[in-house]
């Protein structure tokens, strides 16, 4: 009988917040983002059509969150996606969730703030799997402009 | 000069045209490698399985993959392309079920499961999804937009 994967020390990280990082989220690129994407709806390129639809600035396109601010030699933020098991080193993406409950527009300065909100053990085709929920809360001031859900599989 | 906005204007969904199991317009995205490497940048994401062919076949992949993160972005443009310009996204996510590859053609489809009032807002429930070439569901996914009504002084 081997071990369970989540041990109670990887128990204790659920629910603890890691340090928050700020993003930017700027023009150029939100420009950027949409052009990746494909989407080209002006709103995202011109800030009189923003204007005109009654925003302050270029919005966000969906998924976008700006850029973190951090220096050369800071780490990833929030929690490592993979190696919090030292015996899983390869990670997959599961699965990704947004939620707005205020528009994000150039110009915000949002603090993202991630916690692990769950861990469980899983037997699949590519072996022993560690599950590991995120939570990324967006703020604005003292405002949430937004959440992220984040699924990520460690094997 | 032809102003796209006011044709998107004209083109408007309303909630009360909407009915449940309809199908909203598919958008199809075929990836090529350059897209993919825009994508890295914009997202940050610098994972090399989706644009280092040999790396991607190192670990035993057929070729560079979609990224994750990019097909969510794609089913968010669906939602955005559906409910603009009068219209808001709220919430859109999905899981990554299977791998996609650029050249082929990526189906981005979505249905309405659900149309609800709440705090007065008018919001719409829908299945999202891609399906590959196969037809085969490579990412499932959930969507909740509001939308406008129309101005009952209209047809008055």
């Amino acid at each position: 009988m081997s071990e369970p994967l989540v041990s109670p020390e990887l128990s204790a990280l659920i629910g603890r917040d890691w340090p928050p990082v700020v993003l930017e989220v700027d023009r150029p690129g939100i420009r950027m983002w949409a052009r990746a994407v494909g989407i080209d709806d002006p709103v995202f390129f011109d800030e009189d059509v923003a204007r005109a639809r009654g925003l302050p600035g270029l919005p966000a396109p969906p998924g976008f969150v700006g850029w973190p601010r951090t220096g050369p030699n800071d780490p990833e933020p929030g929690p490592p996606v993979r190696g919090l098991h030292p015996d899983l080193a390869r990670s997959l993406n599961g699965g990704t969730e947004f939620e707005y409950l205020a528009p994000i527009v150039a110009g915000d300065e949002l603090v993202a703030t991630t916690r692990i909100v769950d861990m469980k053990e899983r037997e699949g085709t590519i072996g022993r799997m560690l599950i590991i929920e995120r939570e990324t809360t967006y703020r604005r001031g003292e405002e949430t402009v937004a959440t992220m859900r984040q699924t990520v599989i460690n094997y | 000069m032809a102003d796209k906005s006011v044709l998107r204007d004209a083109l408007q969904v309303y909630f009360d045209d909407l009915e449940v199991g309809r199908e909203i317009p598919e958008i199809v995205k075929r990836c090529t490698p350059r897209q993919l490497v825009m994508w890295a940048a914009a997202s940050g994401d610098f994972y090399e399985i989706h644009y280092d062919v040999e790396h991607a076949r190192s670990i035993g992949l057929p070729g560079i993959v979609v990224h994750g993160a990019l097909k969510n972005a794609f089913l968010g443009q669906l939602l955005h392309d559906w409910v603009a310009p009068g219209g808001r996204v709220i919430r859109f996510g999905c899981t990554y079920r299977g791998m996609d590859y650029p050249g082929e053609d990526l189906r981005c489809r979505g249905t309405i499961t659900r149309l609800f009032e709440l705090d007065g807002e008018h919001l719409v429930e829908l299945d999202i999804w891609i399906e590959d070439p196969k037809g085969e569901v490579t990412t499932p996914g959930s969507g909740l937009v509001a939308l406008p009504v129309r101005d009952v002084r209209e047809g008055a």
